[in-house]
């Protein structure tokens, strides 16, 4: 019985790492064909991601002479587990998620920041002082969006507390009772508030433009990954694919927690099909909020200088999260119906 | 030893200028605009030359620059090339037995696989062709 249940673990954990690693290379690959398709550019073949990757894994590695070599050997590999485990808490479509349990919001809140201080240890360890800039705006990122990230999460699970009570701060309860129909007019404006400062957030915790300080390539020489070579830069480019999969997943699980298979069941008998039809509809959502959290910000504006990404998540988003949370409340008592 | 064929669609360049006038680097940048779209042959401008798999170096090799140019070519990950856009880096140009020059840089790097994109400035699109081609001198392949 034992046996079976590690067993039956270390299958779903491979399965796991093995959707999220190419489902994030994948998305990655798309986002660069839309962006450059919108700049008017044919663009890469949207297999380009796994080819990068490839080359980059046949690619000498290099360890500076003045890094500190365990922790720069190492900030890669747990960039990418910790990347992975952020998968295995977050629902995906019908799958229960592999690891869950009382509080696992928070945990995943968390979690979330271990990649990015993965990159920071990385960055100082590899002694360039290219890599040190990169690190210290990277921190400076993070204790910015923070602020706004929580403020999100915990409106939502206060109406879900307010609605049903129970285990709230679990995943798989704020998985099982979407928002969007139980709130009124001030609810429904205070949801789209923490929407969209949960997608303002977003390009910051994945440090891509226009939040992309840490790693700005025409700036700083890549920031924090300037002397990353080889097999380390591999797993960090793929740590990130499987870290956008991840956010667009978590995302998906706090806003959009709907599947297709009940209303198909209406027309079509789906049968064991259903979850194949919940998982595509799932990819959809993905590919959705990609897109309007990545791609259609980082083709239209250019990148912000540190000053102003601090500025634009302490006060613009911090206030934008904190109207969303006050709405949510105040919706509860004048009740307006929008439907 | 044998690459993969991922090497031939992903060759990341950095750019270093070594005593150009300017002319070449204009033409490497309207390389990267939508017009002529490096991107879809999965070429890639990188800002650090740790991730870069060519060497693109414009204009003759002043002797400022000989100690950065072989700097910049060790820090450079193996398997390398050497692409040298322009004349200058040919023939020294318009340079030609200036008292500043050191180059050609096989002078200074003699075991550097280069390719040769001539003209000045060469246009874009030949530009394009060399790093597309790029892939069949880097160093350390049997050909």
């Amino acid at each position: 019985m034992m046996g079976e249940l590690v067993f039956n673990t270390v299958i779903s954990a491979l399965a796991i790492s093995a959707i999220g690693i190419f489902f994030g290379l994948l998305f990655k690959g798309i986002d660069r064909k839309l962006v450059a398709r919108m700049q008017g550019r044919v663009g890469p073949p949207i297999r380009q991601p796994f080819l990068d990757a490839i080359k980059l894994m046949d690619k000498e590695s290099i360890v500076p002479e003045n890094a500190v070599r365990w922790m720069y050997l190492s900030a890669p590999i747990i960039c990418l587990a910790a990347s992975i485990i952020l998968l295995m808490y977050i629902p995906i479509a019908t799958f229960e998620p592999l690891l869950n349990g009382r509080g696992d919001v928070i945990l995943v809140l968390y979690i979330f920041i271990i990649p990015a201080l993965a990159m920071v240890a990385g960055g100082f360890a590899s002694g360039s002082p290219f890599a040190s800039i990169g690190a210290q705006r990277e921190m400076v990122t993070m204790a910015s969006y923070e602020f706004p990230l929580a403020v999100v999460v915990i409106a939502l699970v206060w109406k879900i507390n307010d609605m049903a009570g129970g285990d709230v701060f679990n995943l798989a309860t704020i998985y099982a009772h979407p928002l969007w129909g139980e709130v009124g007019l001030l609810g429904l404006l205070g949801l789209i508030a923490l929407l969209l400062a949960l997608v303002i957030v977003t390009p910051g915790e994945m440090a891509k433009i226009p939040f992309d300080v840490a790693e700005a390539e025409t700036e700083i020489a890549h920031g924090l990954l300037a002397e990353y070579t080889g097999r380390n830069l591999a797993l960090f480019y793929i740590a990130d694919g499987v870290r956008l999969f991840a956010m667009a997943s978590f995302i998906i699980a706090l806003f959009f927690p709907y599947n297709i298979s009940p209303l198909l069941e209406n027309y079509i008998s789906l049968g064991d099909f259903a979850v194949v039809a919940d998982f595509l509809f799932f990819l959809l959502k993905a590919l959705l909020v990609i897109l309007f959290a990545i791609t259609l910000i980082r083709a239209g504006v250019a990148r912000l200088r540190i000053t102003q990404v601090v500025t634009v998540y302490w006060i613009n988003v911090t206030l934008l999260a904190l109207l969303g949370l006050v709405l949510l409340m105040w919706d509860k008592q004048f009740h307006v119906r929008w439907w | 030893m044998m690459i993969s064929k991922a090497f031939k669609r992903a060759l990341w360049v950095f750019h270093v200028n070594s005593g150009s006038c300017n002319g070449c680097d204009i033409e490497i940048i309207a390389a990267l605009t939508p017009r002529y779209d490096a991107e879809r042959f999965g070429i890639k401008l990188v800002g650090s030359p740790r991730h870069a798999d060519v060497l693109a170096f414009t204009g003759p090799i002043t002797s400022d620059m000989v100690d950065k140019v072989k700097r910049v070519y060790e820090q450079t990950p193996d398997p390398k090339v050497v692409l040298v856009v322009g004349a200058c880096g040919i023939s020294g140009g318009v340079f030609h037995e200036s008292y500043h020059l050191e180059g050609p840089i096989e002078r200074i790097i003699p075991d550097a696989k280069c390719i040769y994109v001539p003209g000045c400035p060469p246009r874009p699109e030949a530009i394009i062709n060399g790093v597309v081609k790029a892939w069949q001198f880097l160093e350390g392949v049997e050909k």
